[in-house]
């Protein structure tokens, strides 16, 4: 068998676990994490801290009734969950975990493929996340459900259009649409964030909008819609519509860590993957250096998996026409602003400061124009 | 009228500019939930850990014997009477000669029942007792019983073991707090 072929099954396969396991635990941390944060312990009976937890959830979920509504349309209703599974595992193929591995004079990457469209595929898949959604809110045949889902369609459009627009700045940076360009083109510490601090904040406030996360989670409003789309959901169908949620999170996680934070890059990786390659001979040591490389974008990841709790249990839920303000009035202008900026930067000798003598006059110019226009309306709306 | 003087006079003005922008606000509180992330947890661990209730609390029934190991009812009944739930009956019997180690006085309770599912543990019964032969415990819950015949306490449940006997460890509020913190230690 080709060894080529042999590898990236066996990575797909761990990646395909991975983003499973991780989901589970994702699921232990939340309630660990919210708990630490109430001054509590949380979860700590099932095994040692409560570890096996996460098992001892799905076990219960599957021994819960599997209800279908009668009115409800049957096909769809199971369609729903597993559209939501589908497309949130389906991301993770383009993510690049790592550098390369050298098997058998080979260089193999750390990637499930390497496709010239990366992010589009990661774009395009999460979009049709929503279809998984919609339509398990629609075949519900319950009004409350059909109110959830609807919000959480017009809400995921809504946020993907200021994340597209803040993405292409990137794209125009790393002049490709392949996530490992994206990422070697962030070699060291010449990572993205720095050079487009506005971009990051966007896309990482649409990122936890597309996840459903709060302050985002409007879709699964349990006070005014009796928890939203997944209203009739019962079971492990209702689990898959909270593990893909999880999944979906990780996968965002990776991400931002691979599109601003420089994925596997990492300050002297050089100098590291050339010390190991002088002690450790030339295949050994490049393999250990990618392993590093693996393990820091894990640790990024999970930094970022853990920013999405946090802020979780600290903002409050947004109001719905908040929450389509803040995207049409306030996220697409301001990265349609940050696109421009970013595109003039790279028009200059010195892109890197351009961009932020860009977002200083952008700021400049809102401190100096925003009361000229707008003070009047701002009294009138405060009071 | 000021009633405490908490009360915060509340800020009208225009937001500033960085307020508008809602990060300082949106910092401070992730500041905030991040230092409880830290900070000691109120949570007492039940099953294994449990907080001393206080010496008045009131629980399970105990029958009391004196320092000789004496059994110090004399079924004389004001319990029963005090009991505003009718929940103790007793059958008197009188102690015949041998038995002066195990009763006190000349009449005692051959028979003395406590229905759990009448008692409301208003400890009445402890306050009429002219004897202080009767207490309800301080340190042990009366446990849960799935069956009728377990809800029935009788003599054999009632009355103290004197391998264990049982003893107030606090009266004020002042040993209590320090029985607390020795415990939480």
């Amino acid at each position: 068998m080709d060894i080529v072929l042999l590898v990236k099954s066996i990575l797909i396969i761990t990646i395909f676990a991975l983003s499973l396991g991780i989901a589970a635990y994702e699921t232990y941390f939340e309630r660990v994490i919210a708990a630490f944060i109430q001054d509590r312990v949380g979860p700590d009976r099932a095994g040692p801290f409560g570890l096996l937890q996460p098992l001892a959830d799905g076990g219960k979920l599957f021994f819960k009734e599997d209800f279908v509504p009668t009115m409800a349309d049957k096909w769809l209703f199971i369609l729903g969950p597993s559209i939501s599974m589908f497309t949130a595992l389906m991301t993770s193929v383009v993510i690049p975990f790592g550098d390369t591995f050298s098997i058998k004079g080979q260089l193999i990457e750390v990637q499930g493929m390497d496709v010239n469209i990366g992010i589009l595929w990661v774009f395009g898949v999460v979009s049709l996340g929503v279809y998984g959604i919609l339509i398990g809110g629609w075949a519900s045949n319950n009004k409350y459900s059909l109110f959830g889902a609807i919000r959480a369609a017009s809400q995921n459009i809504s946020y993907e259009l200021a994340m597209g627009i803040s993405l292409l700045a990137v794209i125009l940076v790393s002049e490709s649409l392949s996530i490992r360009d994206i990422v070697t083109r962030q070699h060291g510490i010449n990572w993205n964030v720095f050079h487009q601090p506005l971009g990051f904040m966007l896309f990482l406030t649409c990122a936890l909008a597309e996840c459903n996360r709060t302050p985002f989670d409007l879709p699964e409003s349990e006070n005014e819609l009796v928890a939203g789309y997944h209203t009739e959901y019962g079971s492990m169908k209702l689990g898959l519509y909270l593990f893909s949620e999880y999944i979906n999170m990780f996968i965002s996680s990776a991400v931002i860590a691979s599109l601003y934070f420089g994925g596997f890059n990492y300050p002297g990786m050089d100098f590291i993957h050339e010390f190991l390659v002088k002690n450790t001979g030339s295949v050994l040591g490049h393999n250990l250096a990618t392993a590093i490389g693996i393990i820091i974008f894990f640790l990024k990841t999970f930094f970022f998996i853990f920013v999405f709790i946090w802020i979780r249990w600290t903002l409050p839920r947004f109001k719905y026409d908040q929450l389509m303000n803040l995207a049409w009035k306030w996220m697409l202008p301001l990265s349609v602003a940050n696109l421009i900026i970013e595109a003039a930067a790279e028009l200059t000798p010195m892109p890197f400061l351009a961009s932020w003598v860009g977002l200083a006059i952008l700021a400049l110019g809102y401190v100096i124009f925003r009361p000229l226009f707008f003070k009047k309306n701002l009294k009138q709306n405060l009071q | 009228m000021q009633l405490t003087n908490r009360s915060k006079k509340t800020d009208k003005s225009d937001l500033s500019l960085l307020e508008r922008t809602y990060w300082p606000g949106v910092v401070k509180g992730m500041g905030i939930t991040i230092k409880h992330f830290f900070s000691k947890k109120a949570t007492i661990r039940y099953p294994e850990q449990k907080r001393y209730l206080g010496p008045v609390f009131r629980g399970h029934h105990i029958l009391k014997r004196d320092e000789l190991g004496r059994e110090r009812c004399t079924a004389c009944g004001l319990c029963a009477v005090a009991c505003p739930a009718e929940a103790i009956s007793m059958v008197a019997a009188e102690r015949v000669k041998g038995e002066e180690k195990l009763y006190r006085e000349e009449k005692y309770a051959a028979s003395y029942e406590v229905n759990m599912l009448r008692c409301i543990f208003c400890g009445l019964c402890e306050e009429a007792c002219p004897k202080q032969a009767i207490y309800l415990r301080h340190d042990k819950f009366v446990p849960v019983f799935t069956s009728r015949d377990e809800v029935i306490y009788g003599k054999d449940i009632l009355v103290e073991d004197l391998n264990d006997r049982y003893e107030r460890d606090a009266w004020t509020k002042e040993e209590m707090s320090t029985l607390w913190k020795k415990q939480k230690d």
